[in-house]
């Protein structure tokens, strides 16, 4: 008995959603929206983890010692350095690696080559250059460096000059995915209240029919149940129709994208989480589909 | 069968619809109750279908109070009560076949007794050829008629029609009387509420009068009198 009611309810739920196609399309549409406004907004928190993590790996300070300081002296600041909180990474630049880089990267100037060849001794200083987890330890770091043990060796830390460029960087990255959540926040509220009033409307339209039920004594499951199964269908057509049109908008915009973000690929991300934002989207469309659906339904359901 | 016991029904604005109204409906019985606009007709039989609530008194089916039942027992009562509208209720995104097939299918009737049954029910109404047709597609005869074959589809105790002919030409109006009389004459009973004189008179059957929410006659073999 339950099964044949179970079977009958779904074959109803299929049946009136091709039957009231302009309603369900309707919907469709709208879920399909909120669908791919939450996939956009995946993708964003993507570009802006990328862009955000992009800007802070441009932030570090250098500590520069003096000339004669012996590299022994150098390595066990860099080992006291590695012992404090927050430090994310220590890179020691040795006054040879850094000539070479200095070479590399005026290969085009000969004049200013050709002054160095004249100094005949390397000009340049052993550095360290220290990334912080979080802006608010660079001065604890600068501080550190500071201290009356290190001052024969530290020329300079060029914490101090940077410091007021790296805390605006800091709060730039903050505000960005601060704004970032309650866009998204504010955006996927709109969408839902948009879906629920939508699939309200669809349901009131067909109030009638759920009274013509009632009244030749069908269930509140048998009334209700087509229409759950309805919001499945819904789900299940927009989540295949948001992830096909994603692919689409993603693959066609993919490469501008990088070209103004380098080293962001959102195409590559979505090919590679394809199935698990498909899930997502399955799950939030099925789950969007039948919730509104039942609290559409439930006001008609009182006996 | 069916008791109303005192029943006064009151809408907001203290609009009465019914005021101590008493009655008796026996099993088999054919009932027309006739009225003026607004005497209380439609509210009588929607207090029976559990539509409305009293507000005072009682509806009583095989001595069970309709409005203190609830969940599956209403469920239960109202699969005994078939219901037909003067605005026909079909279900308008299924055919003619599957309207009839619902009043089975919330009986709990399998698919093979489904696809026996239903072909003698639009037998039984003159429209097995219209079994595949929708009901927009359908004129207002042959929609009541296939509103009259799912209430017979659902083997109710009693078939209660509201106008049912109210739309309805001359020549189908008298389709659904016969259909109705032919209904009542297989031992269901029925309770139509008509304003129709000549439909009351020609039946010569019990009448019940409405006037202002009161039930002024109560005839055995009686006429329309208003």
């Amino acid at each position: 008995m339950f099964t044949t009611n179970f079977v009958r309810v779904i074959k109803w739920g299929w049946v009136a959603f091709w039957r009231n196609s302009w309603v369900s399309f309707a919907t469709l549409i709208i879920v399909v929206i909120t669908l791919f406004t939450l996939t956009g907004l995946l993708i964003l928190k993507q570009v802006e983890n990328k862009v955000v993590a992009n800007l802070r790996e441009k932030v570090d300070i250098s500590v520069y010692f003096e000339q004669n300081t012996p590299e022994e002296e150098i390595l066990k600041v860099q080992s006291d350095l590695g012992e404090l909180d927050g430090v994310k990474n220590i890179e020691y630049i040795s006054k040879e690696t850094a000539l070479e880089d200095f070479k590399k990267r005026h290969q085009d100037n000969p004049i200013l080559l050709e002054s160095l060849e004249e100094i005949e001794e390397n000009p340049l200083q052993a550095s360290l250059n220290i990334k912080a987890t979080l802006a608010s330890q660079y001065e604890a770091i600068a501080k550190f460096l500071e201290r009356e043990e290190y001052k024969p060796l530290v020329a300079k830390i060029n914490y101090w000059q940077n410091q007021e460029i790296i805390n605006k960087l800091f709060s730039i990255t903050e505000g960005i995915n601060r704004a970032g959540i309650i866009f998204s926040v504010v955006l996927l509220a709109i969408t839902l209240l948009v879906t629920l009033n939508t699939v309200r409307l669809a349901i009131y339209s067909q109030r009638e029919e759920i009274e013509i039920m009632r009244l030749v004594g069908a269930s509140n499951w048998y009334i209700s149940g087509p229409f759950l199964m309805q919001g499945i269908l819904i789900g299940i057509f927009s989540a295949l129709i948001t992830i096909g049109i994603s692919w689409g908008i993603l693959s066609y915009f993919s490469p501008g994208l990088s070209g103004f973000f380098p080293g962001i690929n959102v195409f590559a991300y979505f090919q590679s989480n394809i199935f698990s934002i498909f899930l997502l989207e399955l799950g939030v469309g099925i789950i969007l589909g039948v919730l509104s659906s039942f609290i559409a339904i439930r006001r008609y359901l009182k006996i | 069968m069916i008791q109303f016991d005192n029943i006064s029904k009151i809408y907001p604005r203290n609009s009465i619809a019914l005021k101590n109204v008493s009655l008796r409906i026996k099993p088999k019985e054919f009932i027309s109750v006739v009225g003026r606009s607004g005497a209380g007709k439609s509210t009588l039989l929607k207090l029976l279908l559990a539509e409305e609530k009293p507000t005072e008194g009682r509806v009583l089916f095989k001595n069970h109070d309709v409005h203190k039942l609830k969940g599956k027992e209403l469920l239960l009562v109202r699969r005994k009560i078939g219901a037909v509208f003067q605005d026909f209720k079909l279900l308008p995104t299924k055919t003619v076949y599957e309207n009839i097939a619902l009043a089975f299918e919330v009986k709990g009737r399998t698919n093979q007794e489904i696809k026996e049954d239903v072909p003698q029910v639009l037998e039984l109404v003159n429209l097995r050829d219209k079994a595949d047709n929708f009901p927009a597609e359908l004129s207002g005869g042959e929609k009541q008629k296939v509103t009259l074959a799912r209430a017979i589809a659902q083997q109710p105790e009693i078939i209660v029609a509201d106008e049912p002919t109210g739309n309805l030409d001359f020549i189908n109006t008298w389709d659904i009387v016969n259909l109705l009389v032919k209904i009542n004459q297989i031992g269901h009973a029925v309770l139509l509420a008509t304003h129709d004189r000549e439909i009351v008179n020609a039946l010569n059957k019990r009448v019940i009068t409405l006037e202002k929410g009161q039930i002024i006659k109560d005839e055995k073999n009686g006429k329309y009198t208003l």
